[in-house]
């Protein structure tokens, strides 16, 4: 008699599968909840929208391409340091770094900015979406967001990533009152980066690093213009792509970086 | 005052309960004191910054991702163990299974301690479920690994309440503060046959639904690495491989843990060779399955020579990394295989040694696995060199002895082997042995 059984049982312990139910439902009231606050925080809203009048206008405008010309580089470093004075960048960064190479006829360097690649790799490994596109399709940090994790940095193949290990030192010849910042505060715990000077090319300057080039090695312009120019020259990147070898660095691993170089030695 | 009837078994379990000798105090405040220094090293850490370690931008992952995936690969132990062997009805296995799902959670708990220490900027942790994107394997691992401790911690509870009621009605009367919390967790069980169908049923339900999780926990912590373009990490066989490699390191630690409490607890007639010997031989099976996983890992890169897959190979073969690659494949997986292999050895204290021997190497596999490949150059560039420093090692130091004060504050709240369980497992057996009633108090 399963009727007879199960009264008796639910006498016997006030808490039969009454309270139990009860249980397993606020569980799952609780991990619905938790979800859905999930999905809502993905929903756009949390993330800024486009400005009034703009929706539905193609958001990405420029295409930032930066060409380096390597048979005009001397490996002087003197990009590094107009980088470095431009982002007040904490010692022991490079955001552009010259490694050098040797092959048969000696000696050649080569600039590294960030890539800026079109499919990149931090970007999608970052959890908290604090590495993303700008408008411009740059790859940028908010490093109010950044959770210090250092998965982008294990995922960029160019080394291009630096984190803040230590309370970010200035160097001595940052203290210039004159000068204009690209970052005014650095803080300790966040990975940072070349940001193809973001806040130069929105007032239609060069980037640092380009200026600072005394070879005139380093072309920077719009892709969708075809246009670039280290400063006193102007060129057509279709033309120079398409007459000279240039090539990108790591083609082989498809994160389209948005950096070309024309070879050392031709 | 009415005397309440202990069986010899429930004396035995419960002892521990109560007893407080000196060295269980000696040994609680060693630990407490290797996990206070660790503190003190995470606050040196907090006050001035990662700098502390010795990661640096080239590698920028070291000890704390290596022991973060080594203790998330012991969790495996505990549940996976259990779980199957409870879905496959393997009786031998009652004694042991609360061991190894106590292993589990406290595992989980310290390996995921290890993360949020070797964030840049722990006080933003919030944001991983304010801002969190799914398409970031870190995701995966934050959702797979909250399901699988809450699903670890419910598996451990389940079983545990038929023992709670016994210990609310048998626990000496000046235990007050603990008999309330018996009381509360036993969740007024009154070991009705309706009750015992539903206890059984859930932890049948959960011993299923814990097996996949717990393989997808792995599975999404090797997609880490295994997502990068980085030389050592991008490789097909990542998640079987660290699968493989938790469930051994998981059992190993079974075996520790099982020698631990069996001699401290005196616990002889229910902790048996056999247990030993069954669990060595589990232990051997994942063995061959680590080395061939290996061997296809490491072949397959070396074969062919490619050049930033030569450069990766030399660190581990002949490079700074060799000592501790070679001490892996020969001290931790063949030194383990062999001991196991040969029927003679398979006893309590050979399967012990290389229980050790392999978990020793599966901490060495993790590093070798991290390191390595983020101190191979991508660039044109020298080899990074990273050796952790002295705050590192301390937190290490504390994490085991966490793991370790975890499963001591565990043995002396609750009976370390299923008092239920064994009983029903004893009067299933052909020869009842008379239950001697004895009376405490």
């Amino acid at each position: 008699m399963p009727e007879s059984e199960s009264t008796e049982v639910a006498a016997q312990s006030p808490v039969g599968a009454e309270g139990r139910r009860r249980f397993l439902k606020l569980i799952a009231i609780g991990g619905g909840t938790a979800l859905a606050g999930y999905y809502l925080a993905q929903f756009p809203g949390v993330v800024p929208a486009p400005p009034e009048g703009l929706e539905g206008v193609p958001q990405r405008t420029r295409r930032w391409t930066m060409l380096i010309d390597l048979r005009r580089c001397d490996g002087c470093g003197l990009c590094t340091d107009a980088c470095r004075l431009e982002h007040n960048v904490a010692d022991g960064q490079e955001w552009m770094k010259v490694y050098t190479r040797t092959d048969n006829d000696g000696e050649f360097f080569l600039p590294r900015p960030c890539m800026h690649c079109e499919n990149a790799p931090c970007i999608k490994v970052c959890p908290v979406n604090a590495t993303f596109y700008n408008e411009d399709g740059l790859v940028v940090i908010d490093e109010q967001r950044c959770i210090g994790c250092r998965y982008c940095m294990a995922a960029c193949p160019y080394d291009a990533r630096y984190f803040n290990w230590s309370e970010p030192v200035e160097g001595d010849e940052i203290l210039s009152p004159t000068r204009e910042r690209g970052h005014e505060d650095h803080q300790r715990g966040v990975v940072e980066k070349c940001m193809f000077c973001a806040h130069r090319t929105d007032e239609g300057r060069l980037p640092a690093c380009v200026v600072g080039c005394p070879m005139g090695a380093i072309y920077f312009g719009d892709a969708n213009e075809d246009f670039l120019s280290n400063g006193p020259e102007k060129i057509r990147l279709s033309a120079v792509l398409a007459s000279q070898e240039a090539f990108r660095w790591k083609e082989e691993l498809g994160t389209e970086p948005r950096v070309y170089y024309l070879p050392a030695r031709r | 005052m009415g005397k309440i009837l202990v069986t010899r078994l429930e004396k035995r379990l419960m002892l521990p309960l109560v007893r407080f000798g000196p060295r269980f105090w000696i040994f609680t405040a060693a630990l407490l004191a290797v996990i206070a220094w660790g503190a003190y090293a995470y606050s040196v850490q907090l006050r001035e910054g990662l700098a502390v370690t010795g990661m640096r931008d080239r590698v920028s992952w070291g000890l704390y991702v290596s022991t973060f995936v080594f203790f998330i690969g012991i969790s495996h132990a505990g549940t996976l163990v259990s779980a199957i062997l409870r879905v496959t009805h393997a009786e031998w296995r009652k004694p042991i299974t609360r061991l190894a799902e106590a292993i589990t959670a406290f595992a989980l708990i310290v390996g995921a301690t290890m993360v949020i220490i070797d964030l840049g900027r722990p006080d933003r942790l919030q944001h991983v479920l304010l801002y969190g994107r799914i398409e970031s394997p870190i995701l995966w691992d934050f959702i797979s690994i909250s399901f699988y401790l809450a699903g670890s911690l419910l598996y451990l509870y389940l079983p545990l309440i038929p023992d709670l009621g016994t210990l609310r009605d048998k626990m000496p009367r000046r235990a007050r503060i603990r008999r309330w919390l018996y009381s509360r967790l036993a969740a007024r069980w009154g070991d009705t046959p309706e009750q015992r169908a539903h206890l059984d049923r859930a932890i049948a339900v959960m011993a299923v639904l814990i097996i996949p999780v717990a393989v997808s926990v792995h599975t999404v912590v090797s997609w880490i690495f295994g997502m990068t373009l980085r030389v050592g990490w991008q490789s097909t066989i990542f998640g079987p491989y660290f699968v493989v490699g938790a469930i051994f390191s998981g059992i190993a630690t079974i075996i520790i843990v099982m020698a631990a409490v069996r001699w401290l607890f005196h616990l002889e007639k229910q902790i048996l060779p056999v247990h030993f010997r069954n669990l060595g031989l589990m232990l051997l099976a994942l063995d061959i399955a680590l080395m061939y996983f290996t061997l296809s890992e490491y072949l397959t890169a070396s074969y062919m020579g490619a050049s930033r897959d030569a450069s990766w190979l030399s660190l581990l073969a002949s490079g700074p990394y060799a000592p501790m690659f070679w001490g892996m494949v020969f001290g931790g997986f063949l030194a383990p295989a062999l001991i196991l292999g040969i029927t003679r050895a398979r006893m309590v204290r050979w399967t012990v040694i290389a229980a050790v021997l392999a978990n020793v190497g599966m901490w060495f596999e993790r590093y070798l696995i991290v390191v390595p490949s983020m101190a191979a150059p991508q660039m044109p560039t020298e080899v990074a060199t990273y050796w952790p420093t002295w705050v590192e090692w301390s937190i290490l130091a504390a994490a085991v002895a966490g793991f370790t004060l975890l499963l001591v504050i565990f043995s002396k709240l609750f009976p370390v082997v299923s008092i239920w369980e064994v009983q029903e497992h004893v009067s299933a057996l052909p020869k009842t042995v008379p239950a001697t009633q004895e009376a405490i108090e």
